[in-house]
């Protein structure tokens, strides 16, 4: 599935990531693990593409190669038309971890404005913008406490409140509702969702549950492992204004069907 | 002599029944009154059994006998503390933990050099130090700065193999998150990697002040002007003036703790954010 | 395996060689003044050097200096003699082993009371950690002293003193060591309506083992410093103290640092028996400790 020639030039697509043939080994020899191989992809603008599929499909790997953090061995991978190095030292993307990773000996305002404080600006902006994007997680409140003494969900609504903070337009995130229980994901997932909605980001996803992928995409990305390869991509219209109980609904089930019957084909059940 | 014996089976039983209640119960303030009772009794032993069985001052001092001693000899103490600690402890503890904290950042750069060094700053470490005092008297003189010399040696090796600890410590996650800010070398090592490898340097930082104290102590009786708290215990002993060795002790005891408990504090105050304080303030034990 | 031995060597040669290489400069720039005397005006540089390289009593002797004093004074003089560096590294690791051995024993049954008896895990412990913040070498003399007069001479006293200075860290190695299993393996033994007796022999004991060695190798060396100073203050006249002791009173540079690092060395022995013995056991447990 090739979308779009290797040579066009940026101003006339609206790929903010482009994977053309991309792969990606680690070590040699006896320890050589194809992570990647061979993924065309490629994600537009405003996008909100989810990555699944069980450990070692290499969703994370993509997902890292993307933000710079991992290098291609093969094929070509350009983000907002640049190479991914470019990309990062332009902060042309925000990125949220599984684990909220926040400074223990700051505070959430002093947390959200890091991004901001490293590339250099004024402390009214950055007080301005942390103001902002708290607001925008609904941690107004909660911005000079520790984050010690906030609850998980908490602690992972900072973290995305900081990848914010410099106004990406494009987030990645890498399971970031993993850690938590069930209830306080629902409510985190409505919350992206709305974030999504207001500020017209571009999101690369990583989950591997079915029920968020589906509810939170408007295209998924089925992946499987041995080498990791994309098996499906199938699109997931369900309209822009999602309440959680569109779960039940029998398109949301007729796709989530869709992406486990890809999930099986790919063997990834093995 | 009997009634002596009696008092303290009498005041040892009730003291070992009070100290079993007190352990049992939970909470901060049982937690400092059990220890202090437990000295306490130690103390009371001591002197019943000195006094009361009659144990000659060549041997061993009754505590009154210490605490009058330092009373006493207040000056002279006063003058070797300054001596030996003021002058000689803590600019050596300050150079050598400087100099290692340093060291260790500088080392950072490097895997190659520090793959060399950390080995060998471990070894280095691990020998007796204070051996090396003869040759810093004969490169400094008899006076403070040998001594000093010997205290910044033996905390720089400590402070050195802590921060590199602390510096390597760091999570994948919180350094992938700096690269992914464009963060810059000397950014990432500001803000993220020297706060958070402040845990292991408060470690080396109170290990090293009992280790400068030692280096100095030790390295007076090697030779050294007629005052300081190593020579008057050696020659004090050497004269079975033991009160006065005992008193020296208990100041030298007392400068220990105190500085201990002084680092301690400044890291509850420093190192608010981190689990193992937190712990403490929490739940009191 | 030779590969990566060597690779993770070579940093540390490099490292040795350049230390070596700014020990020698630093001794010619020390020793030159007495060098120019030696080797009267007018000489060559190159007489010059050697002679800054070749003093009797040089401010910083240059590496080969001490190595050859080091050697003459293990390999050339006769076990008997005072010059005998062999006879007073024994003298100082019979005394480290038996303070080492003492603290062991010592150490252990402490902490095994500590874990066991709340009182003394409450009233004791914070005493054995304060303990580290007293100087304790600072009263070594006295304790020489003291059990001089009760006729208590010899090795004992010593061996007292590096024993009190090792105990430390075996006993609260240990005390962690035993306390280390989780609560999940205390639950399952309770299922079992295990005795006191078995959670100790089959679940503290050996949980303990990797600790207990850790606190074993600083043990060694703390027995081997605490053996050294404790033949400071008596004037003792046999043991690697001593022998620094003797040359610092003579001037004798040579002979402090050969003694310097005669005791490095045993240090290292120390240490490498204590890993000798960790290697035993973790054969024995089939690779890990």
């Amino acid at each position: 599935m090739t979308w779009l020639s290797q040579t066009a030039p940026p101003a006339l697509t609206s790929a903010v990531v482009e994977a053309c043939d991309l792969s990606i080994v680690f070590g040699s020899g006896e320890h050589r693990t194809v992570a990647l191989t061979t993924v065309d992809l490629a994600i537009l603008r405003g996008e909100f593409v989810s990555l699944i599929g069980p450990s070692g499909c290499g969703k994370t790997t993509l997902l890292r190669a993307i933000a710079d953090l991992e290098q291609p061995t093969g094929g070509h991978l350009s983000v907002n038309g640049k190479t991914p190095a470019q990309a990062r030292r332009e902060r042309a993307y925000g990125y949220v971890f599984q684990a909220p990773a926040l400074y223990p000996w700051r505070n959430i305002e002093r947390n959200v404005m890091l991004p901001l404080e490293i590339m250099g600006r004024s402390l009214a902006e950055r007080r301005a913008s942390a103001k902002r994007n708290l607001e925008l997680v609904g941690l107004s409140e909660f911005a000079q406490r520790f984050p010690w003494q906030l609850s998980g969900g908490m602690q992972q609504r900072a973290s995305i409140a900081r990848a914010l903070s410099f106004e990406p337009a494009l987030l990645l995130m890498d399971e970031p509702f993993g850690a938590l229980d069930e209830i306080t994901r629902d409510g985190l997932n409505v919350h992206l969702l709305d974030l999504w909605r207001r500020t017209n980001m571009t999101v690369v996803f990583v989950t591997h549950s079915i029920p968020e992928a589906v509810y939170l995409s408007t295209r998924i990305v089925v992946m499987s492992p041995r080498p990791g390869r994309i098996v499906d991509v199938i699109p997931s219209d369900l309209g822009r204004d999602r309440p959680l109980d569109i779960r039940d609904t029998p398109e949301f089930l007729q796709v989530a069907h869709r992406v486990r019957t890809a999930l099986h084909a790919g063997r990834s059940y093995d | 002599m009997i009634v002596a014996a009696l008092a303290l089976t009498a005041s040892l039983g009730l003291g070992w029944a009070m100290l079993i209640r007190w352990a049992a119960r939970d909470g901060r303030a049982y937690g400092i009154a059990t220890p202090l009772l437990f000295g306490a009794l130690l103390l009371w032993c001591w002197e019943v059994v000195c006094i009361g069985f009659g144990v000659p001052r060549v041997l061993l001092p009754a505590p009154t006998e210490i605490a009058r001693a330092f009373a006493t000899h207040l000056p002279m103490l006063w003058a070797d503390f300054v001596q030996t600690v003021v002058r000689a402890v803590l600019p050596g503890y300050a150079l050598g933990c400087a100099a290692g904290y340093l060291a260790a950042i500088a080392l950072d750069r490097s895997l190659f050099l520090r793959r060399g060094v950390l080995p060998l700053a471990g070894l280095l470490g691990a020998m007796p130090i204070v051996g090396i005092a003869p040759i810093m008297v004969m490169w400094f003189g008899f006076d403070w700065p040998s001594k000093a010399a010997v205290a910044a040696v033996m905390t720089f090796f400590p402070m050195l193999v802590n921060t590199v600890a602390g510096l390597s410590g760091t999570g994948a996650i919180e350094r992938d998150l700096m690269r992914s800010y464009g963060a810059s070398y000397w950014q990432t090592l500001v803000k993220l990697r020297l706060p958070a490898a402040l845990p292991f340097v408060f470690n080396a930082l109170k290990l090293n002040f009992t280790l400068a104290l030692i280096g100095a102590i030790v390295a007076e009786y090697f030779g050294t002007p007629i005052v300081g708290m190593g020579f008057r215990i050696s020659t004090e002993a050497a004269r079975l003036d033991l009160d006065v060795v005992w008193a020296e002790v208990a100041l030298a005891a007392i400068t220990g703790s105190a500085c201990f408990a002084a680092l301690a504090l400044l890291e509850r105050v420093v190192l608010f954010w981190h689990p193992s304080v937190q712990k403490f303030a929490l739940s009191g034990r | 395996m030779i590969r990566g031995a060597a690779r993770r060597a070579a940093p540390i040669v490099v490292v040795l060689l350049g230390l070596v290489g700014m020990w020698y400069a630093a001794a010619l720039a020390l020793d030159l003044r007495a060098g120019q005397a030696l080797a009267g005006s007018g000489a060559s540089p190159q007489a010059l050097i050697a002679a800054a390289w070749s003093l009797e009593r040089p401010l910083l002797p240059a590496p080969h200096q001490v190595a050859q004093a080091v050697w003459s004074g293990l390999f050339g003089e006769p076990l008997g003699s005072a010059r005998s560096l062999l006879y007073h590294a024994g003298v100082t690791a019979l005394t480290a082993a038996l303070g080492f051995a003492l603290a062991l024993v010592f150490g252990i049954a402490l902490a095994v009371s500590i874990v066991h008896v709340r009182t003394l895990d409450r009233s004791l412990m914070p005493w054995v950690v304060a303990s580290q913040t007293v100087p304790v070498l600072a009263i070594a003399p006295m304790v020489v002293v003291v059990l001089g007069n009760i006729g208590l001479t010899g090795v004992l006293p010593k061996a007292l003193i590096a024993g009190w200075l090792s105990f430390f860290p075996i006993t609260t190695a240990m005390v962690t060591g035993l306390r280390s299993p989780d609560r999940m393996q205390f639950d399952l033994m309770r299922t079992y309506s295990a005795s006191g007796r078995d959670i100790f022999a089959k679940l503290r004991w050996p949980a303990s083992m990797a600790f207990l060695f850790a606190g074993v190798k600083v043990a060694a060396t703390l027995a081997v410093v605490g053996a050294i100073v404790a033949e400071l203050p008596t004037g003792a006249q046999a043991g690697l103290g001593a022998r620094l002791l003797a040359g610092s009173y003579y001037g004798q540079t040579l002979q402090i640092w050969a003694a310097l690092i005669a005791a490095a060395l045993l240090t290292l022995l120390a240490v490498g028996a204590a890993d000798c013995a960790q290697r035993v056991l973790v054969a024995r447990r089939g690779g890990r400790l």
